[in-house]
């Protein structure tokens, strides 16, 4: 018997992951939540049929979102972070210790009881003291905060869906009201590869920069999202993102297996045809 | 039958099974005709956008199936009667308004009417006796008529044949109903309702009450407004003890309205309907819901007014529909159109209208509460990054006219194109309007006056779209010779 899961990345590109079983399937007042087990990747988690994260790769992402902008901002000690319900974002800021409080946004409840049960790998430091879980929707929440918080992490499922409202203007303009003055906005910023996704990075990418005096994009190598190239946005007010202390990072002496201080800079010389796409974005 | 059938529907269901070979108009074929439309519109559209025929019953003499349609609509408003209307609201104002006045009757109505209630009085010739409305000095915008105004006009006027009332405003406002309803058939006059904005009154709780309600004559229902039919969908509804014949307003309507009414239009009145009937509680419920809830957030965000039923003062302003999310903007310095601009150029959203000091999100069945999030998120976005000193801000939304000839006899009189800035003393043959909402600043046979053109300009230079005028960047306006 052979079971796959399936992900259409464009109406005629499709990913397939071979399965040895379904642990879950749910729906919540949301999307429908799945997680299976494959021989490749480990365990994986889908919303609405999209995949999240794999056991195998997820720290990719999960490194990349969280120490580009603690290296440039070690002193942030307020965090928020919306999305991430399966965890791995917090699991990776729970390691500094000069964090003293971190609110998580996650709309969904559900999927961060199914993170808990069947994905203890990125769920496990969700019961760390200095988080607070708030269900409730991200825009929603961020507007009733000012001048809050010295990073804002959105790790959002894609524009279609509940995270479309994470990817208006409203929603970057409300977190920029949220940040302090060395604050910092780091966002999923979807694939420049394929049209639809790349649309979708014009679009964040051109609302932010009408709000931030800063931003920038750096990259990432996922092999299980669309095209295997992905997006990061990086927005301030005040700090740029290549102007950051290596050594102080270094010191801290956490040991990552995608992300170093020297990656940190190479992430963000993006190619030609991604630089024309954020030029040229309407 | 009962309130569970939707007769029009059931029998356009029953024709698509029969399988019937059309070889009679529209002449699309079920869509055969019209690939590229057919697969814009849908398959499903097309087969069923049909002609007149036995099976599916005729608008202008219906015997069965939008008889029954119309029948179970007028049990449903606790109406005598209900035409369906494919000619929009207008068409249903205009048509009660024919169906009681003749040439030089008199009609005592609100300034503040829509434009289809002044064409009404160009079509018949009727003379208007205005009842300025109320003024709110903090908004600007024009309310409701009190009744002691109300009763002198009637008093002025006893010849007058009727009494033309909005329930409510596009705001929101409503005038006291039953009471303007007892005074004017205690005279002997009809009362006509337009309530484009009132349809849910017939089906919520705790919402403002319903012209056939209040005992009015007729009401002008915006089906497709609040009411989830399609564009251009409407009602008239003739009340129970209303001295008119059924026969002489179809006869009326069948005036102006086509002989080829589109069953699109008419299927999606009886399915509303049948929707509002059988769940309108609950539906009409969760809109309120809604619009409080965004009326909280708003507040919250400061400089916003969300105003409500905190206004009603018992006399002009005698209720307040809640399901109006009614915003006033001046206080951050920016005008309601610049707002309305703004929500659409920088945040992807299109309300229904803004005007100098106010914008109205339109609340319906159809919002989600995420996109309730996304509108109060770029509220709070606009005032953050937008807001300025409001000196030198026109404060007010509404002019009372003074008022020279008819209606009609303006539209039809000699006349004179002359620039705007010219035109100040002279009788006006046109209309000048913002659109929307839709209420003229100027109705044909009003004085021009500087006010007005300050006013024009000022709307203007705002970004608001001014309608009415011949000339279609009202550099010019047409007035009397």
């Amino acid at each position: 018997m052979e079971l796959w899961y399936s992900e259409m990345h464009t109406k005629d590109v499709k990913m397939s992951i071979r399965v040895d079983k379904q642990l879950y399937s749910g729906k919540s007042e949301f999307q429908r939540i799945d997680v299976f087990e494959s021989p490749e990747f480990g365990r994986f988690l889908t919303l609405d049929g999209i995949m999240m994260l794999t056991e195998k790769d997820e720290f990719i992402y999960h490194e990349m979102i969280t120490h580009v902008p603690m290296a440039v901002n070690p002193d942030a000690e307020n965090v928020l972070v919306i999305g991430a319900g399966d965890g791995g974002t917090i699991r990776e800021l729970t390691r500094y210790d000069n964090i003293r409080h971190i609110d998580m946004v996650e709309i969904d409840e559900q999927v961060v009881e199914v993170s808990r049960r069947f994905l203890p790998q990125t769920a496990c430091r969700l019961d760390d003291t200095r988080v607070t879980i708030n269900y409730d929707d991200g825009l929603r929440f961020v507007r009733r905060k000012h001048n809050d918080y010295d990073l804002i992490i959105v790790d959002s499922t894609d524009p279609f869906g509940p995270g479309e409202g994470l990817f208006t203007s409203e929603f970057y303009g409300n977190c920029f009201d949220a940040l302090t003055e060395n604050g910092i906005l780091v966002n999923q910023h979807e694939s420049p590869y394929y049209s639809d996704d790349a649309k979708a990075m014009q679009r964040a990418h051109k609302r932010i920069k009408e709000l931030f005096p800063i931003c920038g994009v750096y990259q990432a190598h996922i092999p299980t999202y669309p095209s295997g190239h992905w997006l990061f946005g990086f927005a301030s007010k005040a700090v740029h993102p290549l102007d950051f202390d290596a050594e102080r990072w270094n010191a801290l002496g956490l040991e990552t297996k995608y992300y170093n201080t020297e990656l940190h800079k190479g992430s963000f010389a993006i190619p030609n045809y991604v630089k024309e796409l954020l030029e040229n974005a309407m | 039958m009962n309130q569970n059938n939707a007769p029009i529907y059931e029998a356009l269901l029953k024709y698509r099974e029969e399988r019937i070979v059309p070889f009679d108009v529209p002449g699309h074929k079920h869509g055969k005709g019209n690939p590229e439309l057919t697969e814009f519109l849908g398959k499903t559209c097309m087969e069923v956008d049909v002609n007149s025929m036995k099976p599916l019953d005729n608008l202008i003499h219906p015997v069965s199936v939008i008889k029954d349609a119309e029948t179970l609509a007028a049990e449903a408003f606790g109406a005598a009667h209900c035409f369906f209307m494919v000619g929009g609201t207008t068409s249903a104002v205009q048509s009660m308004v024919l169906s009681v006045c003749k040439a030089g009757d008199k009609i005592i109505m609100p300034r503040n009417v829509h434009r289809s209630a002044i064409n009404a009085l160009i079509l018949s010739g009727a003379v208007p006796v205005y009842v300025n409305p109320g003024v709110n000095e903090r908004l600007g915008i024009p309310l409701g008529m009190s009744v002691r105004d109300v009763e002198e006009a009637i008093k002025a006027h006893p010849d007058a044949k009727a009494v033309l009332v909005n329930n409510p405003t596009y705001y929101g406002i409503c005038s006291n109903l039953r009471s303007i309803v007892r005074i004017a058939h205690a005279n002997g006059m009809m009362v006509l309702a337009d309530e484009a904005h009132g349809t849910h009154f017939y089906f919520g709780e705790n919402t403002p009450l319903s012209a056939m309600a209040a005992g009015a004559d007729f009401a002008a229902v915006s089906m497709h407004k609040s009411g989830g039919s399609l564009t251009q969908s409407s009602f008239l509804l003739v009340g129970e003890n209303a001295k008119v014949s059924e026969g002489h307003v179809r006869a009326v309507i069948n005036i102006t309205q086509t002989t080829s009414a589109s069953y699109l239009l008419l299927s999606s009145l009886d399915i509303s309907r049948r929707n509002l009937a059988v769940d309108g509680k609950r539906i009409v419920g969760k809109i309120l819901e809604n619009a409080d809830y965004a009326r909280g957030e708003i507040a919250k965000i400061g400089g916003y007014y969300a105003f409500g039923d905190e206004l009603v003062n018992g006399d002009d302003i005698y209720d307040f529909d809640m399901t109006k999310l009614s915003v006033h903007t001046r206080d951050i310095g920016l005008a309601g159109i610049e707002v309305y601009d703004k929500l659409r150029d920088n945040y992807d959203i299109q309300i229904e209208f803004g005007d100098i000091g106010n914008i109205l999100a339109y609340i319906s069945a159809g919002d989600m509460w995420k996109d309730i999030e996304r509108l109060v998120a770029s509220l709070a976005e606009i005032k953050r990054r937008f807001s300025k000193d409001k000196s030198g801000m026109l404060d007010h939304e509404y002019i009372n006219p003074q008022v020279v000839l008819t209606p009609q006899a303006a539209f039809y009189g000699e006349q004179v194109s002359l620039p705007i800035e010219e035109s100040v003393g002279r009788v006006s043959g046109e209309f000048i309007m913002c659109y929307p909402p839709g209420i003229p600043i100027v109705a044909p046979g009003e004085l021009i006056t500087k006010d007005i053109l300050d006013y024009v300009r000022y709307s203007k230079e705002r970004g608001c779209s001014m309608t009415g005028t011949e000339d279609m960047n009202m550099e010019r306006i047409k007035v009397l010779k």
